[in-house]
């Protein structure tokens, strides 16, 4: 799967069908989005990407703990550390639309709030792991923390922004789901949103896997040295 | 049956400790006295909100430091003997009740002094009362697992902030935001539900350190 190169393609057709057909096609005017409402093919990508990105890696974190391997770890740190990317990115894109259209790029927003406590969460999570010299006991508290973190994380990024009143679509008072934008979505737009998803976080795996494979080789170099 | 008396042995084993020392209890009940008595110098008595939000975040840092030694004062050898005749998951189980009731002294006694120093803007203090010990077991909780791991690690205090901080801004959000109540005669809206949510993650937590502390236990 790691080496495989269709998925990659794949990847890479669906992001240039992204950046052709996001900004190319016609949009619905809603509100005060105008234009900006194409940074939808973007912007809540990644925070798709992010997801699934903390997941696989917490996924790995368990098998970590079922099965000690230098491998499960590095799995897990990579997709960690991608996720962080992703999140990120996903931050500086929601500032900079929220700038145009709510008028400020922070406004304490609950989905603000959340996307910032998950990337502390994740900073954490690395200065712990960097705090531990010993290499066997870094990847098991790292896997511990790594689960507990984020059984902690997502109920609340997933709960809390529905149940207060929020800017963003699907808080209470609002229509639409969160993540989304539920049935209100443009059939032109939803046409390009969900590859969109598919190509970013098939992109973000592609970069995982980069990591994963020159981690590999790093230690297989400090096994034969 | 045999866990259960384990446990309850294990939690006398704290409390004994407790009342014989008595160091780290009136240990943090002089770090609360102190905190809310510079608070009070620095504010006077201040209005609801920021009332509200000073509690919470006193609390907050109580609880640090009440819970951060529970695992501190247990030495290598100690570790050791306690492997050799309970099970990790008694362990953890006996230091989560311990640190519990720790945490629900501390803050009743809290609520008290902020009461008497920074005057009393409750409407309703039965329900804030409530809620303070409610708040102080989710904290306890919480901050007894990430304890446990950065026992394991050094540099205990630093590093249980930095790991302890983001993962309890929720709850705290959703305490600060429910204890509206108990300043204003209007109902909120939700609020069972919230409540319910914070039970629920007490509970998340539980299941988790659990689940978790044997893999942390063993060296």
């Amino acid at each position: 799967m790691i080496r495989q190169s269709w998925w990659k393609i794949l990847s890479v057709l669906l992001l240039l069908y992204t950046f052709s057909a996001g900004l190319l096609i016609k949009v619905p005017l809603i509100g005060n989005l105008y234009g900006t409402i194409r940074n939808l093919f973007f912007h809540v990508p990644m925070w798709f990407g992010m997801m699934v990105l903390f997941i696989v890696s917490v996924v790995y974190a368990v098998k970590y703990l079922i099965n000690p391997s230098v491998t499960n770890d590095i799995y897990s740190t990579a997709f960690a550390k991608t996720g962080m990317l992703y999140g990120i990115l996903g931050l500086i894109t929601g500032a900079i639309w929220a700038n145009y259209t709510w008028g400020e790029p922070w406004s304490n927003d609950p989905k603000q709030l959340g996307s910032a406590i998950a990337l502390l969460i994740y900073a954490a999570y690395f200065i712990l792991r960097n705090s531990i010299p010993d290499m066997d006991k870094r990847a098991r508290i790292g896997a511990v923390y790594n689960i507990f973190a984020c059984a902690m994380l997502f109920p609340t990024l997933w709960i809390i922004p529905r149940m207060v009143e929020s800017l963003h679509p699907g808080g209470q008072g609002v229509e639409g789901n969160p993540a989304m934008a539920g049935k209100d979505l443009d059939p032109n737009m939803r046409m390009v949103f969900w590859p969109a998803v598919l190509g970013w976080t098939l992109l973000g795996i592609w970069m995982t896997t980069l990591k994963i494979r020159f981690e590999l080789y790093r230690e297989k170099k400090l096994a034969h040295a | 049956m045999n866990s259960l008396k384990i446990i309850s042995a294990l939690f006398k084993k704290d409390l004994l400790l407790e009342i014989r020392q008595q160091y780290s209890f009136y240990g943090v009940l002089l770090y609360v006295a102190s905190t809310i008595f510079v608070l009070f110098l620095a504010m006077g008595q201040p209005e609801d909100a920021v009332w509200n939000g000073l509690f919470w975040m006193i609390q907050l840092f109580v609880c640090v430091n009440a819970v951060a030694k529970s695992f501190l004062q247990e030495s290598k050898g100690k570790m050791l003997y306690f492997y050799s005749i309970a099970g990790p998951r008694d362990f953890i189980l006996s230091k989560l009740l311990f640190n519990a009731l720790l945490m629900l002294v501390m803050s009743l006694l809290s609520l008290a002094l902020f009461t008497i120093l920074m005057g009393n803007p409750l409407r309703n203090p039965l329900q804030f009362v409530g809620l303070a010990t409610l708040g102080g077991i989710s904290l306890s909780l919480v901050f007894t697992f990430l304890a446990a791991i950065a026992a394991k690690a050094q540099q205990q205090a630093a590093l249980m902030a930095i790991l302890g901080f983001p993962i309890i801004i929720p709850q705290l959000l959703l305490l600060m935001k429910i204890s509206g109540i108990a300043f204003s005669s209007v109902i909120q809206a939700g609020l069972l539900q919230m409540c319910l949510l914070l039970v629920g993650l007490d509970f998340m937590v539980i299941v988790l350190s659990v689940i978790l502390f044997p893999f942390l236990w063993k060296d």
